[in-house]
């Protein structure tokens, strides 16, 4: 059975008012990663081939063809790990 | 300059990101290391490497006198009197603690005063607000104008009879605004007040000397000079270093320690530098930055100035093109550095950073541990930064306008 940390190799809370959370793929498994996102998420816009603004339940976020993912108003580390496993797993 | 030749010194700068040439605009944040740098560490460890001082055999020795003249170099290289006022430390941040607390904890009791600004890093604000609650002595934070200088008539208003010292960026890492410090160095002494000077963006930048500022102290980090990390200089006036206490004991920082016959123990601290450099120091870092030192004075430190000055002009100025992005700071080049911060409207500084690293370009998002400038001063929740140093080029700037005009289309 897979695991969320198959799929993640780190999530840094980043430094700013905003609060954003970053989540980093691992670099051999993001592309897999990338395919289960978009089978579950629904895909608002894609930019540039790059960058897909996505929905998921009521979170929206930037997902990265480089295997990095922002999300906005999380909870905390417990709901971001369900929304992940529910979208990666 | 022969940039050209400068970039091959750089083997990181061959490499690709996400399929991209690799654009490092992240040098307030550390610097990439050249090939010299690099050889002479690993020079160090295959022929060299023992522990400094105190030993009798070939490779202490010559570890020592690796080590020894790299300071010697450093000495030379920021003007100061003697290799006793160069001390090494990790780095600014504990540059700036080793004062906050040997000289602040000695000399700061209650009612004194201690001045910084609004524009610092928080390692020059978080040492003196955790001492102060220590000794019980108050500081007092210097307004910035919104273009990010430093209001001179504010930091007058402030500066007092109390005021025991005045610790201040030389450059700021969030706008890249150069201080007039030797203008607010004299206001200090005038005042009777000493004056640290965070040296941190400004000594791999600019050429500087401590003489000529007439400096009390001096913080700067080796790895944002294209030296290894872990390796850093406080310069601090011989008297002053002289009446100070310690920051850390062990071994290397005393010269004996006996018990006498009641059965206390005695210590006799060693000499300057030394008695602020307790336990094994870094000695391979220091030899590092040694040859960073020796790599810019190669290029000449005017150079590297008017280079950076060159680009960041380009720079801005392309960055005019893009309509939805507003800089901070002075647009003047003659106040600042090669630092530009910027925010594209309607996004987030972490998206903005994370588009450019798609696209190769590694620049910074957050508040760049300058939390109060961010929102005392600038009102902003974050900011984008992209910084330069000797190896960029206007092509990268270039490439990195090209870049940001995608992302004004978002």
């Amino acid at each position: 059975m897979p695991t969320l940390e198959d799929y993640v190799a780190r999530v840094e809370g980043t430094c700013g008012a905003e609060k954003d959370v970053i989540v980093f793929f691992k670099y051999e498994k993001k592309d897999e990663a990338i395919t289960n996102i978009l089978k579950k998420a629904k895909v608002n816009n894609k930019i540039a081939g790059i960058i897909f603004e996505l929905t998921f339940e009521n979170y929206s976020f930037r997902l990265y063809t480089s295997g990095k993912a922002i999300f906005r108003g999380v909870k905390n580390r417990e709901e971001l790990n369900r929304v992940l496993s529910a979208m990666l797993l | 300059m022969d940039l050209q030749a400068i970039r091959k010194d750089f083997p990181i700068l061959k490499r690709t990101i996400n399929n991209n040439p690799l654009i490092y605009f992240d040098n307030a944040a550390t610097t990439q290391k050249p090939r010299q740098v690099i050889d002479a560490e690993v020079d160090f460890y295959e022929k060299h490497n023992g522990n400094v001082h105190r030993a009798v055999h070939t490779l202490s020795l010559e570890s020592t006198d690796l080590y020894e003249k790299s300071r010697e170099r450093i000495t030379r290289f920021i003007n100061a009197k003697e290799p006793a006022e160069v001390i090494f430390v990790r780095g600014t941040t504990e540059a700036i603690n080793l004062v906050a607390y040997s000289w602040g904890l000695g000399n700061l009791n209650k009612g004194d005063e201690v001045l910084v600004s609004l524009l610092e890093h928080h390692s020059n604000i978080v040492p003196w607000e955790i001492t102060s609650k220590l000794k019980g002595f108050t500081i007092k934070y210097a307004n910035v104008l919104p273009d990010g200088t430093l209001d001179y008539k504010d930091f007058k208003g402030k500066i007092s009879k109390k005021t025991k010292i005045v610790c201040l960026s030389h450059v700021s890492n969030v706008t890249g605004v150069i201080n007039d410090v030797k203008r607010i160095t004299k206001a200090a002494h005038d005042n009777g007040s000493l004056m640290l000077l965070d040296g941190a963006q400004s000594v791999p930048h600019l050429p500087v000397d401590v003489q000529d500022l007439d400096a009390d102290f001096l913080a700067f980090s080796g790895h944002k000079m294209l030296g290894p990390t872990g390796i850093g200089v406080l310069y601090g006036k011989k008297q002053l270093l002289q009446g100070m206490s310690p920051f850390e004991g062990g071994g290397e920082m005393i010269k004996e320690v006996t018990f006498s016959q009641g059965g206390g123990c005695d210590v006799s601290l060693n000499d300057l530098p030394w008695k602020f450099e307790a336990g094994t120091p870094n000695i391979c870092g220091a030899i590092g930055l040694g040859e960073a030192v020796k790599y810019l004075e190669g290029l000449g430190m005017e150079s590297v100035a008017s280079h950076e000055k060159v680009l960041t002009k380009y720079a801005l100025k392309r960055l005019e093109e893009c309509g939805k992005i507003t800089v901070y700071g002075p647009s003047n080049v003659s106040k600042k550095s090669g630092i530009i911060s910027f925010n594209v409207k309607k996004l987030s500084s972490h998206d903005v950073a994370l588009i450019c690293d798609n696209y190769g370009i590694m620049i910074r998002s957050g508040y760049h541990c300058a939390q109060p400038l961010h929102q005392q001063v600038l009102k902003l929740n974050s900011s984008a930064r992209a910084s330069f140093y000797i190896y960029n080029t206007s092509e990268e700037v270039d490439r990195f306008v090209e870049v940001l005009k995608e992302i004004e289309q978002l």
